[in-house]
């Protein structure tokens, strides 16, 4: 008994627990260090004095992260437009096998290649292989970046898309007043929650998309809104 | 973060990983704004902190693949923001922005005789927290806003779980100083 009494005494030392405790003000401890900081601050009142300036500090660091505002929209076009012209993956896995297969001939050295000549011209044939079929596939390939002209599959109807998440409490009624006062229709969801909703009766700028992303986003019955095509 | 947030932004990264650029859209709405804040409170920069959301969700575009899901997006994301701000930092001198807010906070205490009010104490607060250490601010904002555990904070800055907890006692005593040469007492430490 003395001994359970020593090592609760010491497992509830000041400084150990002191650290904890802004742990405990942000609500990220396991229930174990939970449990052991509400039983030190009931029984320690300059530990609870501390505790009580740690909660002014957790959430005036939340009001000042709060009043950074959001990122304007260059950065998101920045991002996909950056996204847009990185290659495609298949090409990507194409190039690091043929890299993969020229960087193994070349860590060779010249002397084993010279006393193998029969591997080495075997391997140059494999490699012309690989490289051909490279490039066979490169000519014949039929993906396209999304930055590139894509008539083939552009909407005749240029009216603007976005993605959007309703509020888990959103009411029909909630959900019907937007779509009429956005002039807004439902064209598919829901997938993952998600709805594809179109806008509006005239296509617009991307400066004017941008603005209402921003208005769809302030919108109380909307949790998440992008723009989509 | 709620668990089913954290199980769904993993299915967003494997389908970022697959090529999926809306799975990117709906990642980027749904984290883009955090990021940009600590990126903005480490840099101090808009325009800077604005390029650093392009450069961390391209990199999240580019790994998606070699996520293991060892951490949560989340954490994996403020880890990469932390690192381009770091980078970006090493390219600025940011010497003279601590300067300028040093003076600003000596300005808050130009009156001792003023009795402090409790809205007074709020501003000086913010204003202390502002005038923290780049180290002090990101562990501060990374516990107190991000809401990251002890173990997530030691991944994002990469240093040992017991260095977290003591950095962030010394960054609470930092603030304490800075709000006593403020004029605020709070009664501790």
């Amino acid at each position: 008994m003395m001994a359970t009494s020593k090592q609760v005494q010491t497992e509830t030392a000041p400084g150990e627990i002191e650290a904890l405790l802004p742990w405990h003000a942000a609500g990220t401890l396991n229930a174990r260090d939970t449990r052991r900081v509400d039983e030190a601050l009931a029984r320690d009142p300059d530990l609870a004095r501390q505790y009580v300036a740690i909660q002014e500090e957790y959430a005036e660091t939340i009001l000042l992260n709060e009043s950074l505002g959001a990122p304007s929209s260059r950065a998101m076009q920045k991002l996909f437009a950056a996204i847009d012209a990185e290659p495609a993956r298949d090409s990507y896995a194409s190039f690091n096998i043929s890299a993969r297969v020229a960087g193994f001939f070349a860590r060779l050295s010249p002397r084993t290649l010279a006393t193998a000549a029969a591997v080495g011209a075997l391997a140059l044939l494999v490699q012309a292989g690989v490289i051909g079929a490279v490039l066979t596939k490169q000519q014949g390939a039929t993906f396209q970046t999304a930055s590139a002209p894509k008539t083939d599959r552009q909407p005749i109807d240029a009216r603007p898309y976005a993605l959007v998440r309703f509020a888990p409490d959103a009411k029909v009624s909630d959900i019907t007043a937007f779509l009429d006062s956005y002039q807004a229709s439902i064209v598919d969801g829901a997938r993952g929650g998600m709805f594809r909703l179109q806008f509006g009766d005239k296509a617009m700028s991307k400066d004017e998309v941008a603005a209402l992303m921003g208005r769809l986003q302030n919108e109380k019955i909307i949790s998440l809104a992008v723009a989509a095509q | 973060m709620i668990a089913t947030q954290a199980t769904s932004d993993d299915i967003l990264i494997a389908r970022i990983a697959q090529g999926d650029r809306l799975a990117m859209q709906v990642l980027y709405g749904r984290h883009h704004v955090r990021i940009f804040r600590f990126g903005l409170r480490l840099v101090r920069n808009e325009q800077i902190a604005e390029d650093l959301i392009s450069e961390v969700f391209l990199d999240v575009w580019r790994q998606a693949g070699k996520f293991e899901g060892r951490s949560s997006v989340s954490t994996w994301l403020l880890a990469i923001t932390r690192f381009k701000a770091l980078s970006a930092l090493r390219k600025r001198k940011d010497a003279e922005l601590d300067d300028e807010t040093a003076n600003a906070i000596e300005d808050t205490s130009d009156d001792p005789e003023v009795v402090v009010q409790k809205k007074d104490t709020s501003v000086a607060l913010r204003k202390c927290l502002t005038a923290l250490s780049p180290d002090h601010r990101e562990i501060v904002d990374l516990v107190y806003y991000h809401e990251k555990s002890v173990e997530e904070v030691a991944e994002i800055v990469g240093i040992p779980e017991n260095t977290v907890k003591t950095r962030l006692f010394y960054a609470r005593k930092k603030l304490a100083d800075l709000l006593k040469a403020a004029g605020v007492e709070r009664g501790w430490p």
